[in-house]
């Protein structure tokens, strides 16, 4: 078989670097429009003042000022927070949750829909209903600490207590990665763990020994995902804070993201405040150079495992 | 007998776990459609049950806000945009998975950097087009590039692509089948599950999205999509937590119900992002 492919391409397989640049060559357009011009771009427009209207040389301006930003700093820590709180506290969760699906045995469809679906709800609307119900005098979820003898806090108006009720929300809506976890857990051989039960292993010598290491590709795609998603981290940090400070936001307005206290300020929130409602598009390229910088390092994390398992493909 | 006993103990431990779980998964659901039938001056009260229940609040948030329209605005937004994905995204994810040429790890490896990519990257110099072109301030710079190929598409779709065997394509191709016709009657048949996985999730995705028509729909409230309208209802109606409820409701209730209708395609596609490659 292999000798028969390594002899002479058969006719139909001639040219088909030709005709593949063909099928690519609307994406190829797309990436050049979508990717690259406007990575460029950010760059040209990163030495430069720009408010819409003029245009005008700033050479290393935009970048000192990055140096001296004090928002850029709450930002990184606000992101870092997210990275080394948020980002496992949901990886572990939905791989506790898959790991207790799984073994269920009546019910099971009914379960998975049940932590699958708040997955769905869009991000507007799921975070609006967790500000509501996390309101400190009349929320629902104070109430139900209260029957434990705990006074819950402001959680969305207190700065310390903002990222944890984020982190809460990202829990609810974590089915999607539960979903991929059940899936992988349901692909570990069994035989593999009657062996280990025979050798006597217990559950969590189980647990190290055989499920880690066969779920452990699954585990580093999800949260390298994860650790990307966090970076980029806009829409419910925007949407808490808005509905929390019950600010609007129209150009013009004095609303500045993060309520409360810049404590759910992210650079992406920071660079469209920057960009888009006080025009100063340099800076903003600035700031876009930083996030793509920031986000690059873990999408070449995630590249390097792609072209691993393509290798051995 | 020993062993009996504490198999059935762990089997009671589990189930209680998974209901309290999933009563805590669903508590924020059940408070917010409570919530969304009370009186104005009940929603701002500590009471979780509805004296009484104002279903006319659903109506009132039609006439006070423009949801009706928001909504013709998301569904072209939702519609056009999954269409287009389509129609560019499967060729390309073809020509990924079963041509053979030179760069083609590196052009999947590019698939998956650009699914990577933070949007709000290339945000400025992409703005700055639009609005020379006289686009802004309506939903095109979301559509329109989606004609050009979706990179989380073309990902997952490559994905399926490749799981299917290369002797049905190769045999195709040796009957004298075309390309395009290798995948009109090949292997789009096969990939029917990824396919419709595919469409569903950038439904939902342009349903959900706020940023993009944050940056893009303009100041009007006509132009606006559900996620951004909802995401400002609270503003405009601060004391109405009951009403801000029941839009919450509203713009989900759609996706919901989608999703009972398709259920095995989301959880065969959720599959399909995670354990691949």
């Amino acid at each position: 078989m292999a000798s028969v492919a390594s002899a002479a391409p058969p006719r139909w397989r001639r040219g088909e670097g030709l005709r593949a640049l063909v099928w690519l060559s609307p994406w190829l357009a797309g990436v050049s429009i979508f990717f690259v011009y406007p990575l460029l771009a950010t760059v040209y427009f990163s030495f430069h003042h720009y408010d819409l209207f003029t245009l005008e040389w700033a050479g290393l301006d935009n970048y000192r000022y990055l140096l001296r930003d004090p928002r850029v700093v709450t930002s990184a820590r606000n992101t870092l927070w997210l990275v080394a709180v948020m980002v496992p506290v949901q990886t572990l969760f939905s791989l506790g949750l898959a790991q207790l699906v799984v073994r269920l045995k009546a019910g099971v469809g009914l379960f998975r829909t049940i932590f699958y679906l708040p997955s769905l709800v869009p991000v507007a609307a799921g975070t609006i209903t967790f500000v509501f119900l996390m309101n400190p005098s009349t929320g629902p979820w104070n109430q139900f600490l209260a029957l434990f003898g705990v006074t819950g806090p402001d959680w969305f108006g207190d700065p310390a207590w903002s990222k944890p009720s984020l982190t809460l929300l990202s829990v609810w809506s974590c089915g999607q990665i539960a979903v991929i976890f059940m899936a992988a857990l349901l692909d570990v051989p069994r035989h593999l763990y009657e062996a280990a039960a025979i050798d006597g292993a217990g559950a969590w010598r189980q647990f190290r020994s055989v499920t880690l290491p066969s779920i452990a590709p699954v585990l580093m795609f999800s949260a390298v995902t994860g650790v990307i998603y966090a970076v980029q981290y806009f829409a419910q940090a925007m949407i808490a804070s808005r509905v929390a400070s019950g600010a609007t936001d129209s150009p013009g307005s004095t609303f500045t993201p993060g309520y409360p206290d810049e404590s759910l300020l992210t650079l992406p929130q920071w660079l469209f405040q920057a960009g888009f409602r006080d025009y100063q598009m340099g800076y903003a390229c600035v700031l876009a150079l930083v996030l793509f910088a920031a986000s690059m390092v873990f999408t070449l994390l995630l590249l390097w495992r792609f072209r691993r398992s393509e290798g051995a493909a | 007998m020993n062993a009996r006993r504490r198999r059935t103990l762990l089997w009671i431990a589990q189930h209680a776990l998974a209901i309290v779980l999933a009563l805590m998964f669903l508590a924020p659901v059940v408070f917010l459609t409570l919530t969304a039938l009370m009186t104005d001056e009940q929603a701002l009260t500590s009471d979780l049950w509805p004296r009484s229940w104002n279903w006319d609040n659903f109506a009132i948030v039609f006439a006070k806000s423009q949801l009706l329209r928001w909504t013709a605005n998301t569904l072209v937004y939702a519609g056009l945009g999954t269409l287009f994905t389509l129609l560019s995204s499967v060729p390309v994810a073809y020509a990924l998975a079963r041509f053979r040429f030179r760069g083609r790890q590196a052009a999947f490896l590019f698939v998956v950097a650009a699914m990577m990519l933070p949007p709000q990257v290339v945000a400025v110099p992409l703005y700055l087009v639009w609005a020379r072109l006289g686009l802004t301030d309506t939903l095109w710079p979301l559509i329109l590039p989606m004609l050009l190929g979706d990179a989380f598409s073309i990902f997952l779709l490559r994905q399926f692509l490749v799981t299917i065997p290369r002797e049905y394509t190769d045999a195709a191709r040796v009957d004298g089948c075309s390309d395009l016709r290798t995948l009109l009657r090949v292997i789009l048949p096969m990939a029917r599950p990824a396919v419709a996985a595919v469409a569903l999730f950038q439904f939902f995705y342009c349903w959900n999205d706020y940023y993009g028509p944050l940056l893009y729909a303009g100041v009007q409230q006509e132009g606006w999509t559900l996620s951004l309208g909802l995401a400002t209802f609270k503003a405009f109606h601060s004391v109405q937590w009951n009403l801000t409820m029941a839009a919450t409701l509203l713009v989900t209730a759609p996706i919901i119900i989608v999703f009972f209708f398709a259920q095995r395609v989301f959880i065969e596609g959720v599959t399909l992002t995670g354990v691949k490659g």
